[in-house]
């Protein structure tokens, strides 16, 4: 067991903390510390720019295989990426979506025809994608995904009929991967298919969602005959092609996460010590959780990481979404009882919010957006310790 | 990075549980409990001559295995895992420290041999009474006893509480403050054998039956020169780091054993039926085992990394960088594994109803090892004060 980095891995880490010295300066100066859950709607255009920026350097799909175009670094490397991506404050990723979940299920279960037509996209930050799974009646229950796809008459292909919900950056995105209905009667997991559509055709309308925090980059997006480019796997591997995907989400990335995490944590440390907040006995003891419980999440993915346990099902990471939304909800709070009265006075007239209050507001979705916080304790309940499964009901 | 056990440390592992499962039932742990000694003899011979574990820590050149903290660490979660009653806590996670930290060549070999050997006990004292008056601190400003230079060596006298196996260990290793001295000031450890002329040590009966402690008073006890630890060194650096390992030691028990009243839990809770179910299909029981599987997972992340920095800082070639992270590490790993472990515990009496409430289940033993643990070297809540002191001054 050893947490100490190999001379390669620091010299890597000095390579990338040196490009992004190097680059994020001038137009993109603006964009340090920005984006980001909560942060989305802000420098889109900018953080596209951006995406090419990174890609001209040779610092997207860095995980991916080289054969596909990436740069084929080991885990070590994709972790010091992030960390040191993150402690620079170098932007939220727009194109992480396309990199972090649509490139990997291509890469996976894609032909070859289809790696050639969608990676080069990813990798130069030219093409964004945004997910289409959840829907007004499917969101913890996935499989009950209504949206069909029906054979396309005319051009040989697939029609996408249907509604999503909660597609983050669909406004921005280039191309939707759908998880809609292959077979008119089908239930459940079976007869599902996982289509690729592009979001410019008259068929794709997307409704933004004013949030609680009065911004928006979640969407509503309507599909009215619209054309699927491309069915990855086959009509009726949906199901198996959509939860593969669910693993990816799982990777590095959580330790730059972290990093965003620790930015946000050093904020409120030093507010506290500024504003004489540090001196209360019950915001030290707070403070000082806040902090425990982000070192140990990043010994705890770096277990996970290391595949600690055997099996992919391992409990270090069956506890990771749920220890991370938790623990950034409290943060939230933690920010509020911290500045006291004052934070409650917002920036300016209508709603222009600090950063510290859409941390607040925004942290309330982090423990229901990719599984709630209930659905993630039967999960761990369930796979990790072997208790009964939750009884499936059916309304007549 | 290779956060993970390795094959060596997974086979260590695996064999100190297959091992512990086998001899520290709940039947030997309720024999043992009561005893004045509070551990089978017996027991711990087969531990020293079978399995070495006392072994595990000290060097090569001593007779020992000269394995690291993370080994001793992945022991220490499965003794915690069966309560095991032994003086391996006392001997090992406190007095080979103090040995490989601050004893000297004499010491050293006076002493690792003879514990490798099984024949000797060993452990730390250092509390006095005011520890408890002060709420429950442990560090320099709690010491119990003081000592004086004599034309021989030096004199120890005072009143030490808490001490475990205080009243069995063959060698306690004591930390006094000179008389008169104040704050980090005066503050040094010495070598007392059980038999030195003076020193009065008493059972001390607790809540928890499991780990038993003494009190010990030490009067005008003269020992030689020789017995003082790292004359030179500053004692009181060399005691805070001492307590920062026994954090990680009691930590990494706290840790198996939250793991053991949760797996006690979810296989009652499969066995039991109501309505017509097994009451462990029930979401606000599943719910309650999901956080406490939460709270055991990054507990085991907190106890590695600390085990992994501690190596590094008694490693004389370790990383500096982690090494310095030691006494933060091993505050979180204090903090997190204290208020899971009790977490557990009491959780666990609730998900086994009524029985949970009584002398027959085992829950209790555990519940009440929870908080004697947790009290020792300070609760959740002092090392979290710790903590907020690095991070705001």
């Amino acid at each position: 067991m050893k947490l100490t980095f190999s001379a390669e891995d620091e010299a890597f880490r000095a390579e990338i903390a040196g490009w992004l010295r190097k680059n994020l300066v001038g137009e993109f100066a603006a964009l340090r510390f920005r984006g980001g859950p909560g942060d989305e709607h802000m420098f889109p255009a900018e953080r596209k720019r951006w995406e090419q920026k990174l890609a001209e350097g040779g610092w997207t799909g860095i995980g991916w295989p080289r054969a596909d175009g990436g740069r084929g670094c080991s885990i070590e490397q994709q972790v010091i990426f992030h960390e040191e991506y993150a402690r620079a404050g170098a932007p939220g990723r727009v194109g992480h979506i396309g990199e972090g979940l649509a490139g990997p299920t291509l890469i996976a279960f894609g032909s070859e025809a289809q790696k050639l037509k969608y990676l080069p996209g990813i990798l130069a930050g030219t093409e964004l994608w945004c997910q289409g799974y959840s829907e007004p009646g499917a969101g913890s229950d996935l499989a009950n995904v209504k949206t069909r796809a029906r054979p396309d008459p005319v051009g040989g292909g697939w029609l996408i009929n249907g509604q999503k919900v909660w597609t983050s950056l669909a406004h921005e995105a280039d191309w939707c991967f759908v998880l809609a209905r292959t077979e008119p009667d089908s239930q459940g997991h079976k007869g599902l298919g996982f289509f690729l559509v592009s979001m410019h055709q008259p068929g794709v309308v997307v409704r933004p969602i004013e949030q609680l925090t009065g911004t928006s980059e979640f969407n509503e997006v309507f599909f009215d005959d619209a054309v699927a480019a491309d069915i990855v796997g086959e009509p009726g591997d949906g199901w198996k092609v959509a939860m593969a995907l669910l693993g990816f989400e799982r990777g590095v990335s959580t330790l730059g996460q972290q990093m965003q995490f620790q930015n946000e944590l050093d904020e409120i440390i030093r507010i506290a010590k500024s504003n004489g907040a540090a001196v209360d006995p019950v915001i030290r003891q707070r403070i000082a959780e806040a902090h425990t419980g982000l070192r140990l999440m990043r010994y705890n993915a770096m277990r996970m990481l290391s595949g600690s346990d055997s099996g992919h099902d391992q409990a270090s990471s069956l506890v990771y979404k749920l220890h991370w939304a938790s623990w950034h909800r409290n943060l939230g709070v933690l920010a509020m009882d911290v500045l006291g009265p004052e934070a409650e006075i917002i920036e300016s007239a209508p709603y222009n919010l600090t950063r510290l209050q859409s941390l607040f507001l925004f942290t309330r979705s982090d423990t229901i957006y990719g599984g709630t916080n209930q659905i993630q304790r039967n999960i761990i309940a369930e796979r990790g310790l072997g208790m009964p499964k939750e009884p499936k009901g059916k309304l007549s | 990075m290779e956060f993970r056990f390795t094959d060596e440390q997974n086979m260590i592992r695996d064999s100190a549980a297959a091992f512990l499962q086998d001899v520290s039932t709940p039947a030997a742990v309720r024999k043992a409990m009561v005893t004045e000694a509070g551990y089978d003899p017996e027991l711990w011979r087969r531990i020293c001559q079978e399995l070495c574990f006392q072994a595990i820590t000290v060097p090569e050149a001593y007779g020992g295995m000269g394995l690291g903290q993370v080994e001793l660490a992945a022991v220490l979660e499965q003794m915690g895992r069966v309560l095991l009653c032994s003086p391996f806590f006392a001997t090992v996670g406190l007095g080979v420290n103090a040995l490989l930290l601050a004893g000297s060549e004499a010491q050293k070999q006076q002493y690792l041999p003879a514990i490798v050997a099984g024949e000797l006990t060993a452990t730390l004292a250092w509390t006095g009474p005011q520890a408890a008056r002060r709420g429950g601190q442990w560090g320099c400003e709690a010491l119990g006893a003081e000592w004086q230079k004599t034309a021989e060596g030096y004199q120890l006298s005072g009143e030490l509480r808490y001490v475990i196996d205080g009243h069995t260990a063959g060698l306690l290793i004591v930390a006094a403050r000179q008389a008169a001295s104040q704050g980090r000031e005066g503050i040094a450890l010495f070598c007392v054998p059980a038999g030195s002329q003076g020193l009065n040590r008493q059972w001390q009966p607790g809540m928890d039956q499991t780990r038993h402690q003494a009190r010990i008073v030490l009067n005008q006890v003269c020992l030689p020169e020789s017995a003082r630890l790292a004359p030179e060194a500053d004692g009181a650096a060399v005691l805070e780091t001492l307590l920062d390992l026994a954090k990680l030691a009691m930590a990494a028990e706290q840790a198996g054993a939250a793991r053991q009243v949760l797996d006690m839990s979810v296989s009652y809770m499969q066995a039991r039926v109501q309505f017509g179910r097994p009451v462990a299909g029930y979401q606000a029981l599943k719910h309650k085992a999901a956080d406490m599987l939460l709270k055991c997972e990054v507990s085991r992340s907190a106890v590695y990394y600390a085990a992994c920095v501690a190596q590094e800082a008694i490693d004389p070639d370790g990383d500096k960088t982690l090494a310095g992270e030691l006494r933060e590490a091993a505050a979180m790993a204090k903090a997190y594994c204290s208020d899971t472990f009790f977490f557990n515990a009491g959780t666990a009496i609730q998900l086994h109803g009524g029985v949970g409430f009584t002398w027959e289940y085992d829950v209790h033993l555990y519940f009440k090892r929870a908080k004697a643990s947790e009290l020792y070297l300070g609760s959740g809540a002092a090392q979290r004060e710790l903590i907020a002191s690095l991070l705001l001054g």
